[in-house]
């Protein structure tokens, strides 16, 4: 029986200005169903590139290695197929869509993985009814559905635009890359409180951060420690705060 | 007369093209002999049953057509055109003139249903946003010409009560002369250019439209334009009167069949607006393109300009091009009232061999004249697109505001999208601002819409709308739901 | 094909008789194929010849006035300051002038003559008509060869026209080549008096990782007319970074051709014009990038005062191969009379998808507001004109990399505008 989420001996890289840089070096990570985990590590050990490489950018080329997803050979979906299988990434850097009305945009996605998942499409009535909801409880004002895609939201409302989207489109499998970077305290407890209303048996997350502060409200099952493009070392949610403490030149030691 | 009937459904098994409005009508129809000479001019004008001076304005323009030579400074190219190998003069069989729609050939009928006129999309389902609390919507008042000729207008009643004039522009030159000879060619010279003296010569039909001093009119006026027949060339023929104080909204659609060889479309659209008179004047072209290999498809050669004469005057162009294998068109303002407005939304699209040469041109006459151009350019496929624009500023037109936005999209690196505007200025209390970009859809934004699960093609139909998205907001709401599908449709097969 | 011949070679008919020498016979057919461009033709629509019409001119003699050139150079500041101890090279009616000149410290520097015209260079006398006439009637001319590696510092070039009764015409023919990682900055300086043509056609390699700054200061006699064109080629790296100060002649046109033809090569077109009178100034050009990865960046400020008029006609082309283009296009101009007119036609050309290329352009009088401002605080009207307009210009005319040409510049324009007592 495979697991949820097994990666298996990942590489990948990526042509930067004509030279190719290996930033995937052999990843190995299982996450079980129901399961949280938590990625750290310093900048540059390859957290980003892991969770576009999950989420199918075609810049990375894969070199070796095996993701499967529910059974299936995620490497082989299409970005939007992975979506409708249920696999969602938080971005980093949401992207702005100029013109594009933010209620607008998140219905077209809702109903698309709707209609890949056989389930019946919202109509626009019963959408906005749910939005709104939605926008309300992650502190929201009604006004950011009107505007454009990301386009002059602050960082915070940025990141809790991608919460809301997490929301309505219900993945069985969420990425958060460094969701918790650029918010304030009212704010983080605002988007972990999101994470943990979608946490149950059928969902697990993986938490990319630089800091145990959002850890310490959406407690993981596990921490895992990346470094140079591989996992170094895994424990317990108290990782989080002996790296806190004395940061990772331990683990990187250790891993060399 | 063509046998072929095809239907849209018939069209679309075959998976032949995205061209979805490419059914052709078997209609009886009068057609004239193939070629151009004054005989067909008189023809014309006879099967039009029109007065002499109309005669006369007609021969005048054919004679200045013979001395002049087609235009060549656009960036399009094509075989040369052989204007005597097309028919003239072609119009579904008299009978006596429908007075109600009850009395239009069924078969006419059926083909302004294909093509969704009126249309009755649900806007809010196809993403258009509506104020809460919508009202009702406002009636539209269709006006049909079926490739020459106008077959029905609807709601002439209501008009009439409003004090409007909403007719065929032949019925205007014999019930209303001395509105028709005060104002027609004045915007738009005899001599303009090349097209426009075919077109004076020519014009079978088109509609008028008259508002007088202080109406604001009802509903929206709408016509729809189709060519049907094989080789017959369209030469329809606007006109558009709005008095003092009166204002008017006027929507134009158009559609032909699928064709293999090349049918020309050379119409002339004058509009003259008085002292606080506002004229909107929308457009969704969507002539047949042409098949995949550039075979096919319509010669677009239109002049449309409007002239702002009353202060406070203000006239607005919004046009989404998507159709046409060639597109030459530049709607134009002459700003001569004091304070007058010209504003020009364009959105124009070119996939596989199509080119598109347009834009507009804003003539700051008047004193305090301002302009608006926003034009959005997407080119795919082999298709070349060509923004070209003229703002000039007279000597007088003292405190004359510009404003020009023109953003260019890449899609594909076969195609060609080019900006050349030209501003001329001789007035040194003026203010010009011109701002240019072009550049490819965004691997960023692709991809962040294909994580949320939109496929590629949607996700590009998306961000082409936002692109689009300052243009579609001036256009009514009904035309900017069919505008929206039209733009994803174009592109159909220019990603991947 | 043939374009309409409404500006006649009249002026030049003396000239062009007896013409020997293969690329000088093939450039005449051209131009009697073509005739001088007359404003049908797209490319001269805001510019007309019509000036050169009704005068003959002559061909010019060796002799000059040698007083009258240094009293020139002396008013231009070119003999005072850093400029003054600068290598020059010194033409007069297109003649060169070894007495005014300086070669010392000046290497690899020999002179074109009309025998030994090389055909397949960059010059386009089938397609540019001015540089067909450059090429039949060029006869003198500079040819700066940088070696490779070497910073060759700074060259003055120095043109000077001196025209009595009789119009006379020149056209000297200049190349300047930068090998491979070499360096120069060159400032040419282009003056007269009285009523002549200057039409110089300057050809400008920059190899890989080569860079040529090129500052031209076209201060030309008030009667006289100054078409000059150069094109530029400039390979993998490489950089050229030229600017055009406009602010003599009645008629003047400077039109580039800078072709980045390999990639990561970069070209700089800035430029400022300031114009009073009726005097006519063109700044016309064509960037092609042919390659991938290449820079190119203009931004043109105009002047203009009473009937002056501008021109900026700014082309950039973006073919197939030249993904991931960069270009930036910025022309503005200031009216300061009610008669001044500018006339803009900025254009992208695009084939190639992955680029990002845009241009602007505005067009405006001073601003009340500003002005009022430093009235209010005391400032007397003309004074604050000249220093918002001083301001305008300062601006860009930063963008001239080498120190003492900016110096050069900034003398030149503040001796010929200098501050006027009231507001105009």
């Amino acid at each position: 029986m495979s697991q949820f989420l097994d990666i298996s001996g990942l590489n990948a890289r990526i042509d930067a200005d004509g030279q190719e840089k290996e930033i995937l070096r052999g990843v190995d990570l299982v996450i079980p169903p129901g399961e949280v985990h938590a990625i750290m590590g310093p900048n540059g050990s390859g957290k980003s590139t892991l969770s576009y490489v999950l989420a199918g950018r075609e810049d990375y080329e894969v070199t070796s290695g095996s993701v499967s997803f529910q059974g299936k050979d995620l490497l082989e979906m299409e970005p939007e197929e992975r979506a409708a299988a249920g696999l969602f990434l938080a971005f980093q850097s949401p992207v702005e869509l100029p013109g594009v009305n933010n209620a607008n945009f998140l219905r077209t996605a809702v109903n698309a993985v709707r209609r890949a998942r056989g389930q019946e499409e919202l109509d626009a009535v019963n959408f906005l009814k749910t939005v709104r909801a939605a926008a309300k409880e992650l502190g929201m004002s009604p006004d950011m559905l009107k505007r454009n895609v990301n386009v002059g939201f602050s960082g915070g409302e940025k990141k809790r635009n991608e919460v809301l989207q997490m929301t309505l489109l219900q993945p069985s499998f969420a990425i958060l890359d460094e969701t918790d970077s650029g918010l304030d305290v009212d704010a983080l407890r605002i988007v972990a409180e999101g994470v943990k209303r979608l946490r149950s048996p059928q969902f697990s997350a993986l938490v990319i951060t630089h800091h145990q502060r959002l850890l310490e409200y959406i407690v993981p099952d596990r921490i895992h420690v990346m470094a140079k493009g591989r996992i170094i070392h895994s424990g317990g949610p108290e990782l989080a705060q002996q790296i806190d403490r004395e940061g990772y030149t331990k683990f990187l030691a250790e891993a060399a | 007369m063509p046998a072929v009937t095809e239907t849209r459904e018939a069209v679309e098994k075959l998976g032949l093209s995205s061209y979805k409005w490419g059914f052709e009508t078997d209609i009886d129809m009068d057609v004239a002999p193939k070629g151009l000479n004054e005989d067909i001019v008189r023809l014309i004008s006879a099967r039009k049953e029109e007065p002499e001076w109309m005669l006369e304005w007609r021969l005048a323009a054919f004679r200045s057509w013979l001395q002049m030579k087609e235009p060549e400074w656009a960036k399009v190219s094509h075989p040369p055109i052989d204007y005597q190998d097309a028919h003239y003069y072609a119009a579904p069989k008299k009978k006596p003139g429908p007075k109600s729609l009850e009395e239009v050939d069924p078969e006419l009928l059926r083909t302004y249903e294909k093509l969704g006129i009126p249309l009755h999309e649900q806007a809010m389902l196809a993403g258009v946003e509506v104020p809460e609390g919508e009202q009702a919507r406002m009636p539209v008042a269709v006006d049909a010409v079926f490739d020459s000729v106008s077959v029905v207008t609807t709601f002439r009643k209501t008009l009439e009560e409003a004090g409007v004039i909403f007719c065929p522009i032949s019925e205007a030159i014999k019930e209303h002369p001395e509105l028709v000879k005060k104002y027609l060619g004045t915007v738009v010279p005899v001599g303009d250019n090349f097209f426009s003296a075919l077109n004076s010569a020519v014009f079978t039909d088109g509609s008028f439209v008259y508002v007088p001093e202080g109406v604001r009119c009802p509903m929206e006026l709408s016509t729809y334009f189709r060519i049907n027949s094989r080789n017959t060339g369209q030469f329809e023929r606007t006109l558009i009167i709005v008095e003092d104080r009166a204002s008017v909204s006027y929507l134009e659609g158009c559609t032909a069949p699928m064709r293999d060889e090349n049918q020309l479309h050379a119409a002339v659209v004058e509009l003259v607006a008085m002292e606080d008179a506002s004229i909107k004047y929308s457009t969704v072209q969507n002539w047949y393109p042409g098949d995949e290999n550039g075979r096919g498809g319509i010669y677009n050669f239109v002049t449309k300009r409007g002239a702002c004469r009353g202060a406070r005057s203000k006239i607005s162009w919004t046009q989404v091009e998507t159709g046409s294998a060639i597109t030459w068109k530049y709607p134009s303002c002459i700003l001569q009232g004091e304070g007058s407005v010209g504003e020009f939304y364009s959105v124009a699209v070119t996939n596989n061999h199509q080119q598109a040469d347009t834009g507009t041109k804003m003539i700051h006459i008047g004193k305090n004249t301002r302009s608006t151009i926003i034009a959005k350019t997407i080119s795919a496929g082999n298709s070349d697109s060509t923004y070209r624009g003229l703002v000039r500023v007279q000597p007088k037109a003292s405190g004359a505001r510009n404003f020009t936005q023109c953003d260019s999209l890449l899609i594909g690196d076969q195609c060609g999208a080019h900006t050349v505007p030209y501003i001329e200025c001789r007035n040194a209390q003026a203010r010009i601002e011109h701002e240019a970009t072009t550049s490819k859809i965004s691997e960023d934004q692709l991809f962040y819409c294909r994580q949320r699960g939109l496929s590629e093609e949607d996700s590009v139909g998306l961000i082409v709308n936002g692109f689009c998205r300052d243009v579609l907001k001036e256009l009514p709401m009904e035309f900017a739901v069919e505008a929206q599908k039209l733009l994803q449709i174009s592109l159909e097969g220019s990603v991947g | 094909m043939s374009a309409p011949l409404a500006v006649t070679l009249e002026p030049f008919r003396k000239q062009l008789e007896g013409v020997s020498g293969q690329p000088q016979k093939t450039a005449l057919e051209a131009l009697h194929h073509t005739g001088l461009p007359d404003r049908r033709v797209e490319d001269w629509k805001y510019t007309s010849l019509r000036f050169l019409a009704g005068s003959v001119f002559h061909k010019p003699g060796k002799n000059y006035d040698s007083a009258k050139a240094r009293a020139a150079l002396a008013a231009l500041g070119l003999a005072e300051g850093a400029v003054a101890e600068l290598p020059r090279l010194v033409f007069v009616n297109g003649h060169f002038v070894a007495d005014l000149s300086v070669t010392k410290g000046l290497f690899a520097c020999s002179f074109y003559t009309a025998d030994k015209a090389e055909p397949g260079s960059l010059v386009r006398s089938d397609r540019e008509p001015l540089a067909a006439l450059n090429t039949v009637l060029a006869e003198n001319g500079v040819v700066i060869s940088v070696p490779e590696g070497i910073d060759a510092g700074q060259v003055l070039l120095v043109s000077l026209g001196q025209a009595d009764s009789d119009a006379v015409s020149y056209h000297p023919r200049h190349s300047v080549h930068v090998a491979k990682g070499g360096k120069l900055s060159l400032l040419s300086v282009q003056a007269g008096e009285g009523h002549y043509l200057h039409n110089p056609v300057t050809e400008v390699f920059v190899a890989a990782e080569a860079e040529l700054r090129h500052v031209t200061l076209q201060a030309e006699s008030d009667a006289a007319a100054n078409l000059s064109t150069l094109y530029a080629q400039i390979e993998e790296r490489g950089n050229y970074d030229s600017f055009v100060v406009g602010i003599g002649a009645a008629l003047s046109r400077h039109e580039v051709h800078a072709c980045l033809a390999e990639s990561f090569a970069q070209v700089h077109i800035n430029g400022v014009q300031r114009l009073a009178q009726t005097q006519h100034g063109d700044i016309t050009s064509v960037i092609t990038h042919a390659a991938p990865d290449c820079i190119s960046r203009q931004t043109v400020r105009n002047v203009l005062d009473d009937r002056a008029r501008g021109v900026f006609q700014g082309k950039v082309l973006v073919e197939q191969i030249a993904q991931k283009t960069d270009g930036y296009q910025m022309n503005q101009a200031l009216l300061l009379s009610g008669q001044a007119e500018i006339d803009a036609k900025p254009q992208l050309e695009i084939y190639a998808d992955d680029v990002k290329c845009s241009h602007g352009a505005t067009v405006g009088a001073l601003d009340d507001d500003q002005l009022f401002y430093m009235r209010s605080r005391g400032v007397p009207e003309g004074e604050a004109r000249q220093i918002l307009i001083d301001a305008f210009l300062e601006e860009v005319l930063e963008l001239i990399g080498d120190e003492t040409a900016r110096e050069v510049c900034k003398t030149v324009i503040a001796r010929r505008f200098p501050v006027s007592e009231e507001g105009a």
